[in-house]
């Protein structure tokens, strides 16, 4: 919401200094995105009269303007076309410095003196219109300076954010109004009085609401001898041009100002054209079709609200943009003025489903003020007599619907000064209040308790609760007494958090890089990675790039491996901690989203993935976990293993198929580890009670057996370690696969440690120890024993 | 006899300085003071002297013993201390070859400001929550006071998901859900912060994610009030930013607080950076969750972390946080 300083000041009586008043705007949460001082810079700038208009010998896009400032014709280059001769123009004349800081110097173009340069719009910093020359008042004098011709006082014009719950802040009126009350000076609305005339406007008009839940007020006005050719004076075009709207006759002029400056927006008809000389307002029928003022033909649905005229003919979108058919044109001399009220989530849904948003819709939208109405067409017929010479008939067709519930709500003072935090006295919340037109009076039984009348420019404001945020506003959110939070109380992270941070640091301490890449994949994405190709879709994606939830990791990590390899970095290793979204456990609708780690090692083989699952299990204490040799979907078909806590599979490891490494471009060994951490966190844990550190001697024995390709090592291994009670450890040291080793088998070479807690071992004792386990390697597997 | 006894003596200590490795000082030392060694063939021949003459040179020889094994032992000591000065030069090592097998390793700076920020809060007698990022309606929304009508439901804002009724699942717009979450999980006081990953439909700039984090921080307790949200907010920048900072609030607009706020945190130098929002919990946001308002009340906080990680380091996009670049990823 685009706001001028001096028509606030219009009508509020501020002498607070622009920067104040910024400062004022910012805290009462109508915060200024934008300040810029107008009508500064204009020295040198006087209006001028086009005399003529002649091509330039040498230029098609430039022509010579020959223009009259009181004394000698001055001969001006121009690039713009939208003059005639006799029009009343700005010029910049020479040894101007313009408020962007150009010079203006005589200069030749193509071969022509151009003595000044004539402005537009932008030029003179009154608005963003950089299409033509602004055309000026033709009846101003010329030669004369340019803020004396048009009357400007230097301006500041301010660029509002406009919450929903300011419905009020759509209006010059209604940010008067808020600051007023800050400053504690006096707001004065127009009070409007036009020349009243001829036959009742009841007698001209008819009005039916069919709708009254939707349309909560619709007034009739009807003018009379209306100059449909007259322009709006330059003050009106002036703010109309700042206020962001571009000025194009004078009744769409008055209609714009007007909502402008009282909120309310509002339709002026062409009498004539309205047929049956009535209004209707009704549901449309689904598939009822209009064409709208800029000439598209819309469909309607049973949602949208229309007015018709009066033999049921569409004429207009109620609230959103008014037909063609009943459009002002240049043979108007009555004209209909609609002013109206309605229901904001009505405006809203047709306004959204049509796509047409207008200054209109968006006031009607947040809510506008009904009983503004009257006010309202009073300032327009007022305005409409000034410029257009129009007579209002008497009276006014005004029939209400369902308005908004205004019984007062109940405000308890404790319960202010509870939320808040102050200490505010029944009188200081109403002083807070009554400024801005909340009405209040002491509900009867208890002290401190009022009854507030909701002002009806605050269709937001419908609870205790938004009335005390306006006792908030009003007191300054800067005055409210800051306050510690005194409880003592135990911060702390989850086990879960910590051990996150855990896997983490453990992670960074391999020499991993994390990543966060988007969880967003493409179709096919996940087939490409040989996974299930089957992942939750958006309904909306921004791209079809992006249209799939990941079930796993491994595409953005292959991604990622691909993107590194393709910028010649090798041998990235990244991991992730990310969510991933597999589909919804029966009865559910949410989908089973986990948390997994993904860990990439490229230019490694399945080993280093396997070596970094055992540092995770052990740094997390997981129970028994093993690896179990097994075919993993996208992964290598013999290099791929399951990851199991106490036999529960919690993730994959292995080496990336050489075919979806292949499909991304990348022609390395790739490693690769998928873990759920949720379950790998929430599973079992390996007991942490100490197991004491014997004080005798141990005595180490290392054992080789030649054991065919498909016995795991990792079972041998813990066949080893269950038979006997002696044994402290067993860490295999080595793998051998040649001769002697039969093909399809190869040496695994365990060094065992035995020990016992309160004894050195005899020799008999290990020799006993060591059969033991050498039999029952041979007893479970087809495995011998190596000399 | 002392003449004999000074000319083995010098002979000694002559040979002594002129021996070149430790084994000839050891040859030295037995020729001399061994056991036939010829100084010590002097003592067996003092019982043949006068009780007089076998004191003079009985001192004479133990002088000259003396001073033969001191000099045996200097050259020992001087010659081992330079085989050891050889042998450690050769061992030399050019320390500035080595390089690391791997680098220690690298967190993502969204997990670094995170992480800090968890401490922060914990350090202020918080807990840390989370939830899911694929939300439904009344989590994301209808819990949080948003009506029917609101723009934030509409289509521009936020990724839908095939699951459910039409637009009953989202992709979480925001971590507030979280603040639900919590709210119907555990009774008051609450006093939690809620980091995570929210998604928005909105094109992508240097500016702007579709995809960023947020951390929010919730209080429901008794007898809490506007002040204490000015307060907390005031503590964490200080703690997090930094003794010289600042805060203040002005009013705004969300449907889950009122009053709401906007907040802006003051850098040492005098300029500003708009964070985040905030506000009182909206009765009815407590009510949706089964909290009486009339007993308790709260307020409520949140800001984008992914701005607060790049301009730390002076990344001027934001689009590179998704980058997976190793170049990128090993200067945090």
């Amino acid at each position: 919401m685009k706001v001028l300083l001096s028509w606030l000041r219009e009508l509020a009586a501020l002498d607070a200094d622009p920067e104040r008043i910024r400062q004022a705007l910012d805290d009462l949460g109508t915060p200024v995105e934008d300040m810029a001082r107008l009508g500064e810079g204009w020295d040198g700038i006087v209006t001028a009269k086009v005399v003529d208009l002649r091509p330039h010998p040498n230029a098609d896009r430039i022509q010579l303007v020959d223009v009259d400032t009181g004394g000698d014709a001055l001969q001006i280059c121009c690039g713009a076309f939208n003059m005639a001769v006799g029009d009343v123009v700005p010029l910049a004349t020479v040894g101007t410095t313009m408020p962007g800081g150009m010079r203006i110097e005589r200069r030749k173009l193509r071969g022509e003196w151009s003595n000044g340069m004539l402005c537009s719009t932008r030029e003179l910093g009154l608005g963003d219109e950089h299409g033509g020359i602004r055309i000026l008042d033709g009846q101003l004098p010329v030669g004369v300076p340019l803020a004396e011709a048009l009357g400007v006082e230097p301006d500041v014009l301010y660029d509002l954010e406009v919450n929903p719950n300011r419905p009020d802040a759509m209006s010059v009126a209604g940010i008067a109004r808020d600051l007023a009350a800050h400053f504690g000076v006096p707001f004065t609305p127009p009070s409007p009085s036009p020349p009243v005339g001829g036959a009742p406007a009841a007698d001209a008009v008819t009005v039916e609401v069919l709708d009254p839940d939707a349309c909560g007020r619709f007034g009739a006005w009807v003018l009379r001898g209306v100059d449909v050719a007259a322009r709006s004076p330059e003050w009106v075009q002036r703010r109309l041009t700042a206020s962001g709207m571009r000025p194009i006759n004078a009744l769409v002029d008055i209609s714009n100002y007007v909502m402008l400056e009282l909120g309310q927006p509002n339709h002026p008809y062409d009498l004539a054209k309205v047929r049956g000389g009535g209004l209707r307002v009704r549901r449309a029928r689904d598939g009822e079709t209009l064409v709208t003022l800029d000439g598209v033909e819309r469909t309607l649905t049973a949602d949208d609200l229309l007015i018709c005229d009066a033999t049921d003919a569409p004429v207009g979108i109620a609230g959103v943009m008014g037909g063609a058919s009943s459009e002002i044109d240049e043979r108007t001399t009555e004209v209909l003025l609609e002013m109206a009220w309605f229901l904001p989530s009505s405006v809203s849904r047709t306004s959204r489903r049509l796509g047409l948003r207008s200054e209109a819709s968006a006031r009607f939208e947040k809510g506008c003020d009904p009983e503004v109405v009257p006010l309202a067409a009073a300032r327009f017929c007022e305005l409409a007599a000034q410029i257009c010479g129009a007579t209002t008939a008497p009276g006014a067709v005004d029939v209400r619907g369902d308005l908004p519930d205004r019984s007062p709500v109940r405000v308890r003072t404790g319960r202010v000064n509870a939320l808040l935090g102050t200490a505010l006295t029944v009188d200081d919340v109403r002083a807070r209040l009554e400024p801005i037109g909340f009405a209040c009076t002491p509900a009867g039984d208890a002290p401190g308790d009022l009854d507030v009348v909701v002002p009806p420019f605050r269709y937001d404001a419908t609870s205790e609760i938004d009335v005390v945020e306006e006792v908030a506003r009003h007191c300054g959110y800067r005055n409210i007494p800051v306050r510690e939070l005194s409880k003592p109380r135990r911060g702390l992270l989850t086990v879960r958090q910590k051990e996150r941070r855990a896997v983490r640091r453990l992670l960074m301490g391999l020499g991993l890089a994390e990543v966060l890449p988007l969880p967003f994949l493409a179709p096919g994405d996940l087939e490409r990675c040989g996974l299930d190709p089957r992942g939750i879709e958006l309904v909306n994606p921004m791209a079809a790039e992006e249209s799939v939830l990941r079930t796993s990791l491994l595409p953005g990590m292959v991604k990622a491996v691909a993107l590194n390899a393709a910028r010649r970095s090798t041998g990235v290793r990244l991991f992730e901690i990310g969510h991933v979204f597999l589909p919804p456990p029966g009865g559910q609708v949410l989908p089973d989203e986990r948390e997994h780690l993904g860990v990439v090692l490229a230019g490694q083989a399945a080993t280093a993935a396997v070596e970094v699952w055992q540092v995770l299990a052990e740094g997390v204490r997981a129970s028994a976990p093993s690896v179990v040799n097994a075919e993993v979907p996208g992964l290598h078909p013999t290099r791929a293993a399951r990851l199991l806590v106490e036999g529960r599979s919690v993730g994959v490891a292995g080496e990336i198929d050489p075919g979806v490494l292949g499909a991304h471009g990348v022609d390395d060994r790739v490693a690769w580890l998928e873990v759920d951490l949720g379950a790998l966190l929430d599973g079992p844990r390996r007991s942490d009670a100490y197991r004491p550190v014997s004080r005798f001697p141990s005595s180490d024995v290392d054992l080789a057996f030649e054991v065919p390709d498909e016995v795991s090592a990792f079972d041998v291994e813990r066949t080893l370690a269950a038979a006997s009670d002696l044994v402290w450890s067993v860490r295999l040291f080595d793998v051998y696969r040649a001769a002697p080793v039969a093909e399809g088998a190869r040496s695994l070479a365990y060094a065992v440690r035995f020990q016992a807690p309160d004894r050195t071992l005899t020799d008999a004792e290990v020799a006993e120890a060591r059969q033991a386990l050498i039999d029952a390697v041979v007893r479970t597997y087809p495995a011998t024993l190596r000399a | 006899m002392i003449e004999d006894i000074r000319r083995c003596t010098d002979e000694a200590r002559e040979r002594v300085a002129g021996a070149q490795t430790v084994d000839s000082v050891r040859a030295v030392e037995s020729d001399a003071l061994g056991k036939r060694g010829t100084l010590s063939g002097f003592k067996k021949r003092l019982g043949t002297l006068s009780e007089a003459e076998r004191r003079e040179v009985g001192r004479e020889l133990n002088d000259a013993m003396a001073a033969v094994r001191a000099a045996v032992e200097a050259r020992r000591a001087e010659l081992e201390a330079g085989e050891r000065r050889a042998r450690l030069r050769g061992e030399r090592v050019d320390l500035t070859e080595v390089r690391p097998g791997r680098d220690a390793g690298h967190l993502h700076l969204v997990t670094q400001v995170i992480e800090e920020l968890e401490d922060v809060f914990v350090g202020l007698g918080f807990t840390v929550a989370e939830g899911p990022e694929v939300e439904d309606d009344w989590h994301n929304f209808t819990a949080l006071n948003f009506g029917e009508h609101h723009p934030a439901r509409e289509m521009q804002d936020t990724f839908f998901v095939g699951l459910g009724s039409p637009r009953e699942v989202v992709m979480r717009t925001h971590t507030s859900p979280v603040q639900i979450r919590v709210m119907e999980q555990q009774a008051p006081p609450i006093y939690s912060v809620m980091p995570g990953r929210v998604y928005r439909n909105e094109a992508t700039d240097a500016t702007h994610l579709a995809v960023f984090h947020q951390l929010e921080c919730l209080v429901v307790d008794r007898g809490i009030t506007f002040g204490h949200l000015a307060g907390t907010i005031d503590m964490f920048t200080k703690a997090f930013f930094g003794a010289g900072f600042s805060s203040r609030l002005r009013p705004s607009y969300f449907p889950f607080t009122e009053p709401s706020a906007e907040f802006d945190i003051q850098r040492p130098d005098g300029s500003w950076l708009e964070l985040g929002g905030s506000g009182m919990v909206h009765p009815n946001v407590l009510r949706n969750c089964g909290i009486d308002p009339e007993e308790w009340s709260g307020f409520a906080f949140g800001f984008g972390l992914d701005r607060l990680a790049a301009t730390r380091h002076g990344v001027g996009d934001l689009r590179e946080l998704a980058s997976t670049d190793i170049r990128f990823l090993e200067q945090f």
